[in-house]
C-alpha cells in the first residue's frame, strides 16, 4: 500500500501504534496479574505491593492446591463432561446435518425439521421449565445432566449444514455411481472434505463445555459434583456480603485467600490457554463463516 | 434418481439428534404451563389448578418487574452501542497499521478474554476493583478515595458494560477484519494517485466498505435487547447493587429456584422469551430484506 510519509501523518501512526500496544497490553494484563499473584507471598499481595513480578516468591498457593482434594475431583468432572458432551456432540452434529443438507426435493421432511430446528434455537421455556424437565429426568447429581443438558446446538448443525451444501454435487453424484449408499457418502467424502467446520464446532464445543458453570450449579446439589468453574465460583465470585462494607474489606484482606484464589484461577485457565494459539485460525474461519455471506 | 431406499437412512441419521432435541429442548417447553397454573409439585403439573393469566397480572402489579425490565434494557443497549462501536473502531485502527508481525501479535492477544469464562473474568475484577485492589492503588495515586466498586448501585452498570465490551471487542473485530481484507487495494493506490492523504483514504474507503457490515451486526443484535448477559452479572453482582443491577435473567433465577415461586418466575421467563422471539424475527427479517443475510 502507498505510504503517506507527511509529518502529521507520521505522528498519527505513531500515536495509533502507542494507543494499540496499551489496549492489547490491558487485555492480557490481568491474566498476568493473577498469575503473579498466584506465586506472591500473601501479606505482599494483600497489602497490594504486586504489579508486574512476584514479590516474596513462594509455591505455597499451589502446594495448597495439591492438596486440594475438591479442586481435584472437580476437574476431573469438567475434562470428563469435555470429553464426552465434544464426542456427541460432533456425532450428532455429522450426522443430523447431512440430510438437512439436502434439498427438499430430495428429502421431503427436510424443511420441517429446519423450522422445528430454528423454532428451538429462538424459543425455549425458560429456565424453571428446564429445570423440572431435568429434575423429571433424572438429571440432578449426574454427570449427563451436564452433557446434554444444554440441548442440541442448533447454531452448530446449521453451520455445517451450510458447509455441506456449498461441497461440489458431483462428488456425491459420482460416489452414487460408484455405489456408496449415504453412510459411506457421509463418512468417507463429506466428512472428510469438512474437516474446517468441523475443527470450528470441535473449538466452540471445548470452550462451552469447560466455561459452562450454571447447569452444574442448579443441577448439582452437592458441592462435590462440581465442574472446575462451578468450583471456582464457589469460592471465589460468590460475595459474602461481610466483604463488602469497608471496615470488613480492611479487616479481610491482610488474611484473605488471595493468592490462593488467583492460583486456582490461573489454573482454571490454563489448559486454556495452552491450546489457545493453535485453535485460533480455526475460530476465526468459524465466526466468518457464521457471520457473512452473500 | 432412487429416492426410496435412501430417505430411510435420511431418517436414521436424523434420530439421535431429534432425540436430543425432544428431551432436552422441546419437553422443557411443556413446562410452560405453569406459568397459566397453580402450580403444587405434589399434585404434579397436570393436576395443578388453571389460574389463567393470575401470574402475569401479580408480575405487574410488582415494583421489581418495572426495575428489572428497565435494567435489562438500559444494560442491554449499552453493552449493543459498544459492542459494535469499538471493534469497528479498534479494526479501523489497526488495519492502518502495516506490520504483519505487530498486527498479527495484537490480534491473537485481543480475542484471548472471549474465551475465558465469566467465572474467571469476574473473579478477576473482584480481586483488581476490591478495596485494597490495583485499581483503586492507581486512583490513590491521584489523591482519590478507595471506592466500593461493587457495592456501588451508581458503578456498578459501567462495570459490566466495560467488561463486556472488555472481554468481547477483540472477538467481535474479526469479522471487520475480514471485511477489510477483501477491499481491493488498487482503489487505495488510485486514490493515492490522485492525492488523497492517509486519512482521507480511510473516511472515502475503508469506512463505507466495513460500514455495511456494521449495519448488519446492528440490526440482527436488536434482538438481544432483553439479554443483558445473564452469565456476567450473576458472577458480579451481589444483593447491594439489585437496584440497578439485577435483570430478567438473574430474577427469575433468584425467584423461581431459590424462592421457589415458580409459576411466576415462569411467568416472567415466558413473557422474555415472547417478546426476544417476536424481536428476533423482526431484526433476521430486517436484515434479509435489507442485507440479504440468511442463517440457512
Amino acid at each position: 500500500m502507498v505510504e503517506d510519509r507527511s509529518v502529521p501523518s507520521r505522528v498519527l501512526n505513531g500515536l495509533n501504534i502507542l494507543l494499540l500496544v496499551v489496549i492489547t497490553l490491558l487485555c492480557v494484563y490481568p491474566v498476568w496479574y493473577t498469575f503473579v499473584i498466584s506465586l506472591s507471598d500473601k501479606a505482599a499481595a494483600g497489602a497490594g505491593e504486586v504489579f508486574l513480578w512476584p514479590k516474596g516468591f513462594t509455591l505455597s498457593s499451589y502446594e495448597m492446591i495439591i492438596a486440594d482434594q475438591q479442586f481435584f475431583k472437580s476437574f476431573f468432572i469438567s475434562v470428563q463432561r469435555v470429553l464426552y458432551g465434544t464426542l456427541i456432540t460432533l456425532f450428532v452434529i455429522v450426522l443430523m446435518a447431512y440430510p438437512l443438507s439436502k434439498t427438499s426435493k430430495q428429502f421431503r421432511s427436510r424443511n420441517i425439521v429446519m423450522w422445528m430446528l430454528i423454532f428451538v434455537m429462538l424459543f425455549n421455556g425458560g429456565l424453571v421449565p428446564w429445570y423440572m424437565t431435568m429434575k423429571s429426568l433424572g438429571m440432578v447429581n449426574n454427570i449427563w445432566g451436564l452433557v446434554l443438558g444444554g440441548g442440541l446446538p442448533v447454531f452448530n448443525v446449521i453451520l455445517v449444514m451450510n458447509f455441506y451444501r456449498n461441497l461440489p454435487k458431483e462428488m456425491e453424484e459420482s460416489a452414487l455411481v460408484d455405489g456408496a449408499g449415504p453412510w459411506r457418502t457421509l463418512f468417507n467424502i463429506f466428512l472428510p472434505l469438512s474437516m474446517p467446520v468441523i475443527a470450528t464446532i470441535l473449538v466452540f464445543t471445548i470452550v462451552y463445555h469447560w466455561n459452562e458453570f450454571f447447569q452444574a450449579l442448579v443441577l448439582m446439589t452437592k458441592n462435590e459434583n462440581y465442574p472446575l468453574q462451578s468450583y471456582i465460583r464457589q469460592v471465589t465470585v460468590v460475595v459474602d456480603p461481610s466483604k463488602i462494607d469497608a471496615e470488613s474489606a480492611k479487616r479481610l484482606s491482610s488474611s484473605s485467600n488471595q493468592t490462593l484464589n488467583a492460583a486456582k484461577i490461573f489454573i482454571s485457565m490454563l489448559p486454556l490457554l495452552v491450546i489457545y494459539p493453535f485453535f485460533q485460525r480455526y475460530f476465526i474461519k468459524g465466526i466468518t463463516l457464521g457471520s457473512v455471506k452473500g | 434418481m432412487r429416492n426410496k431406499g435412501v430417505v430411510i437412512h435420511y431418517y436414521l441419521m436424523l434420530l439421535p439428534g431429534l432425540v436430543w432435541l425432544f428431551f432436552f429442548n422441546l419437553l422443557p417447553m411443556y413446562g410452560i404451563l405453569m406459568a397459566f397454573k397453580d402450580f403444587n409439585p405434589g399434585i404434579g403439573l397436570l393436576k395443578s389448578e388453571w389460574i389463567g393469566m393470575e401470574n402475569f397480572k401479580y408480575m405487574f402489579e410488582l415494583d421489581d418487574s418495572k426495575e428489572i425490565f428497565a435494567n435489562t434494557i438500559t444494560i442491554a443497549l449499552a453493552k449493543m452501542v459498544g459492542n459494535l462501536i469499538v471493534p469497528l473502531v479498534f479494526a479501523l485502527m489497526l488495519n492502518e497499521v502495516k506490520n504483519r508481525l505487530f498486527t498479527r501479535t495484537v490480534q491473537t492477544i485481543v480475542y484471548l478474554p472471549h474465551f475465558l469464562s465469566w467465572v474467571i473474568v469476574a473473579g478477576i475484577m473482584l480481586d483488581l476493583f476490591s478495596y485494597s485492589g490495583l485499581v483503586n492503588q492507581l486512583l490513590a495515586l491521584f489523591g482519590v478515595e478507595p471506592i466500593l466498586f461493587f457495592a456501588s448501585p451508581q458503578i456498578f452498570p459501567s462495570l459490566v458494560v466495560g467488561s463486556d465490551i472488555w472481554k468481547e471487542f477483540g472477538f467481535g473485530a474479526i469479522i471487520y477484519f475480514a471485511a477489510l481484507t477483501s477491499i481491493n487495494p488498487e482503489m487505495y493506490e488510485a486514490a493515492a494517485i490522485d492525492g488523497a492523504s492517509q486519512f482521507r483514504r480511510l473516511i472515502s474507503i475503508t469506512l463505507p466498505s466495513v460500514l455495511p457490515v456494521a449495519v448488519l451486526l446492528g440490526t440482527l443484535s436488536l434482538g438481544n435487547i432483553l439479554n443483558a448477559g445473564f452469565d456476567q452479572i450473576f458472577n458480579l453482582y451481589n444483593p447491594m447493587v439489585y437496584s440497578t443491577g439485577d435483570i430478567i435473567d438473574t430474577w427469575v433465577y433468584r425467584v423461581g429456584l431459590i424462592n421457589m415461586q415458580y409459576g411466576l418466575a415462569t411467568a416472567v421467563g415466558l413473557l422474555k422469551s415472547v417478546v426476544g422471539l417476536f424481536l428476533i424475527s423482526i431484526s433476521y427479517t430486517l436484515a434479509y430484506r435489507f442485507a440479504n443475510y440468511r442463517i440457512f
